[in-house]
């Protein structure tokens, strides 16, 4: 849809950005990853905020869980987590089938080094999302077979 | 707010604020990054400038428009499909040079500034010159070299927020862009 446009060539041109200047070594990469991270997060807490405002009360947390694979997945993305597994102690793993931002990225292992800067950005909104439901958390993420890729959340408690 | 909520509308609405809240992040970002409104304005001109001359393919393939005809055209198709098929708002055209190659792109709302207020030290920053940018790249593509900048700013107190388009010249296409 086009106006899924505007935000992919954003969060595309952001990351060539945050990119250019930088050396290769890992220890510039995981400062652009960081950055990176920390721009979704405070987009991720400023958009939960206006998408909840008239949401009910959750009832515990596989109950924000399941709003973020749905509600907010379809939100940020225009289709909801296809899969989503947890332990039941604080760990939970969503599949995303055909991400979104991947999409544009041949299938296949090419371009797998370059994917984690792809997920990034999304690993923020994520964190960032849970933050202002009230929930401490990790989020990290991987690609094994394009545009497939899984989002780790590690509840923190406080 | 409205009780009915129509759930296509939402997500919409939802969507256009992922991007406008995207920007802000870039802004605050690049703002961290430059000391001055100056490098800014021109960081984002060049953002909007590399995001622009790939849009324009998704914009002929979304929306296949042919060659306009002109540059009256051109300026009617900015408004009136590309604006509000990326950003769902369609400016006016107006103040056209009597020549016929300027004209002003007149914004009502601009979605890109909702939630967003300029502190005092930054007063000479253009929040939106991504857009600037983007219109420069796109138009550069389809052979068209003009110049884009903004004249009026609701963020620095103007009543609407005014784009100046000004055609400079054909570029041949045999020319590599940019070889000026």
């Amino acid at each position: 849809m086009a106006d899924e446009a505007p935000f992919q060539f954003l969060h595309s041109e952001v990351i060539e950005y945050i990119y250019k200047s930088a050396d290769s070594g890992e220890v510039e990469n995981g400062r652009n990853i960081t950055k990176l991270e920390n721009m979704g997060l405070r987009v991720g807490q400023g958009l939960i905020e206006r998408l909840t405002k008239d949401t009910a009360r959750f009832k515990d947390e596989l109950d924000i869980m399941k709003f973020i694979c749905k509600d907010f997945w379809t939100c940020v993305f225009k289709k909801q987590i296809d899969n989503l597994r947890t332990n039941h102690q604080g760990i939970y793993v969503l599949q995303d089938n055909k991400f979104r931002l991947l999409s544009h990225l041949s299938a296949g292992k090419q371009y797998l080094e370059h994917a984690p800067k792809y997920l990034a950005f999304t690993c923020g909104l994520v964190r960032g999302a849970l933050s202002n439901l009230g929930v401490k958390s990790i989020v990290t993420a991987e690609v094994s077979v394009m545009p497939a890729c899984k989002f780790q959340v590690m509840i923190q408690k406080s | 707010m409205s009780r009915q909520s129509n759930r296509t509308t939402d997500s919409k609405k939802m969507n256009s604020e992922l991007f406008t809240l995207t920007y802000g992040a870039l802004v605050t970002q690049l703002c961290k990054d430059y000391e001055n409104d100056e490098e800014v304005n021109k960081q984002l001109d060049k953002m909007g400038y590399n995001i622009g001359v790939r849009l324009i393919e998704d914009f002929l393939a979304r929306s296949s428009i042919g060659r306009c005809q002109d540059f009256r055209e051109t300026a009617d198709v900015i408004a009136k499909v590309a604006f509000k098929m990326y950003l769902g708002i369609t400016p006016s055209v107006t103040n056209w040079s009597p020549a016929g190659d300027e004209f002003s792109l007149i914004l009502e709302s601009n979605p890109l500034v909702d939630f967003v207020e300029l502190p005092d030290n930054h007063s000479t920053l253009i929040y939106s010159n991504l857009l600037c940018g983007v219109l420069r790249g796109a138009l550069e593509m389809v052979q068209m070299a003009v110049d884009v900048k903004f004249v009026q700013d609701t963020l620095r107190g103007d009543n609407v927020t005014e784009i100046r388009m000004k055609f400079i010249k054909r570029i041949e296409e045999n020319v590599p862009a940019g070889d000026e």
